[in-house]
């Protein structure tokens, strides 16, 4: 069955292209990909994130089950803070990528991928078991909306008595934003400042049309889909089920930095072994030297031999070429390397390139 | 509101050709530009190709997708629109104008009959919306 999102509306009213994106109706784009994109690059932008997944983790044990089942440490972990996180099975491949949020040592907030939403909760609640912790999953009654550029907190700020300022990057506060409670963090998927925002789904349309009028003067934008990926992209950030997945593991994800092999956690045995046997395939980031745009499933050769495949690839408009991500065998994955990518029968010269492709100016 | 010269072929995949003597232009119409929105590259195809009628010409791709152009009539690749390397995105600004494609020499000119003129595109647009 395919699901809306409260704002479901507001994107037809808006002229939003609506596609099916894994069982959800949502905008692609509302004007042109390329246009959405260098709004939010330029100056700020707005995306319905409301099939994203939030869950509450409460209780005593709290701490227990996300330090167990997570692969960040939470040791000192301060509260109002945020982490990103991967969560992986006994076979130490991915289950999802996550943000999980500090109230304090009995209360933590977690926001998953839409697809995998009851995976994860199910996941949870089985290693809950015997655990003094409450779970409760929230997806269904919570919006998100993602307000993301250089002019994000010019503009939520005219709504809002929140001090953004005393939101540092990575971190949270609740407080009104529109008149409605709701949970604000700078955090997001786009390279740039800007703030994630939840809130009960009943308030959705509200606070959604307050952000597009606050930002009118920004010349604001609705974004679909289609930016929020070539926004991710270029700053080499990875969507789970393309990216990653449960065929691999965080190290040939290279997200050796959001693993803490210090602790124990769920899947910490796979991985050891496979940092003490060398890991065989790598994400790498890479450029197109030919003129041509590498995408998802397409693969990477040396001669005639195939040695990976593509991930995400696409053309990016800030850096204006095309750019991707993918898996590649380790002694091909050093920075420069040349490589090359079989495109409609023929093959077109790449090379790796260091992540993120683009950063932003502070 | 979808622009449709009147001095124009077009093909149910919404390709266009004009013919000027032995040769035929192409390229994709103003409905398809709208509909691939940005059109960030276009594959240029090599002088000389000889193509069937409905087959894959060339591609061109915008941010999201890739979709293929197919010859309208049979023909020889004479001359492709080589400012599109550079410019891709005139495909969408001047579809029937600088955003030409290649030039085919045409096998036959009784494959033109095939094809649809604009009055009959035009319903035939009209028909794919509903």
């Amino acid at each position: 069955m395919v699901q809306r999102t409260p704002l479901y509306n507001e994107h037809v009213k808006l002229g939003g292209h609506v596609i099916d994106f894994a069982g959800w109706e949502l905008p692609v784009y509302y004007t042109n990909i390329i246009d959405e994109h260098n709004t939010v690059r330029q100056s700020v932008g707005l995306f319905d994130i409301c099939h994203m997944g939030e869950f509450f983790v409460e209780g005593k044990d709290a701490f227990t089950l996300l330090q167990k089942c997570l692969t960040r440490n939470l040791d000192g972990m301060k509260m109002n803070t945020i982490k990103y996180s991967t969560m992986l099975n006994e076979g130490g491949t991915i289950i999802d990528d996550l943000l999980f949020y500090k109230f304090n040592e009995q209360k933590y907030f977690v926001v998953v991928n839409a697809a995998n939403i009851e995976k994860d909760f199910n996941w949870l609640k089985k290693n809950a078991a015997g655990l003094d912790v409450q779970l409760s999953n929230i997806s269904a009654q919570t919006m998100k909306l993602d307000l993301q550029g250089p002019k994000a907190q010019a503009t939520v700020a005219k709504i809002s008595d929140i001090d953004f300022n005393s939101i540092k990057f990575y971190r949270f506060v609740e407080g009104k934003v529109a008149g409605c409670d709701c949970i604000v963090s700078r955090t997001g998927y786009t390279g740039e400042d800007g703030f994630e925002i939840y809130s009960n789904e009943n308030n959705a349309p509200k606070i959604w049309n307050a952000l597009l009028e606050a930002g009118k003067e920004f010349g604001i934008k609705p974004c679909g889909l289609g930016a929020r990926d070539t926004l991710r992209l270029e700053c080499a950030m990875m969507l789970y089920g393309n990216d990653i997945d449960d065929q691999h593991t965080p190290l040939e994800a290279e997200l050796d930095k959001m693993v803490a092999l210090e602790k124990t956690f769920i899947g910490k045995e796979p991985l050891e072994k496979q940092k003490a046997e060398g890991v065989k395939r790598k994400l790498i980031a890479f450029e197109m030297t030919d003129s041509a745009i590498a995408r998802h499933g397409y693969e990477f050769y040396s001669g005639n031999r195939k040695i990976g495949i593509i991930t995400s690839g696409s053309y990016c408009p800030t850096l204006k070429k095309p750019l991707g991500l993918g898996y590649i065998e380790t002694e091909f994955s050093t920075i420069g390397s040349e490589i090359e990518v079989m495109i409609r029968g023929a093959l077109h010269k790449a090379k790796v390139v260091e992540k993120p492709f683009y950063k932003r100016q502070r | 509101m979808t622009n449709i010269p009147k001095d124009l072929l077009y093909t149910k995949e919404h390709e266009w050709i004009r013919v000027e003597g032995d040769v035929g232009v192409v390229g994709i119409t103003d409905y398809a530009q709208h509909a691939l929105t940005d059109i960030v590259f276009v594959e240029l195809p090599a002088q000389g190709k000889k193509i069937d009628q409905s087959k894959g010409l060339t591609v061109v791709e915008s941010v999201k997708s890739v979709s293929d152009v197919y010859a309208p009539v049979a023909g020889e690749v004479v001359e492709a629109n080589s400012s599109l390397k550079a410019n891709p995105e005139l495909v969408n600004h001047d579809p029937y104008g600088k955003g030409w494609i290649a030039k085919l020499k045409i096998s036959s000119k009784d494959q033109l009959k095939t094809l649809m003129g604009p009055e009959q595109y035009e319903k035939y647009l009209q028909e794919q919306k509903h």
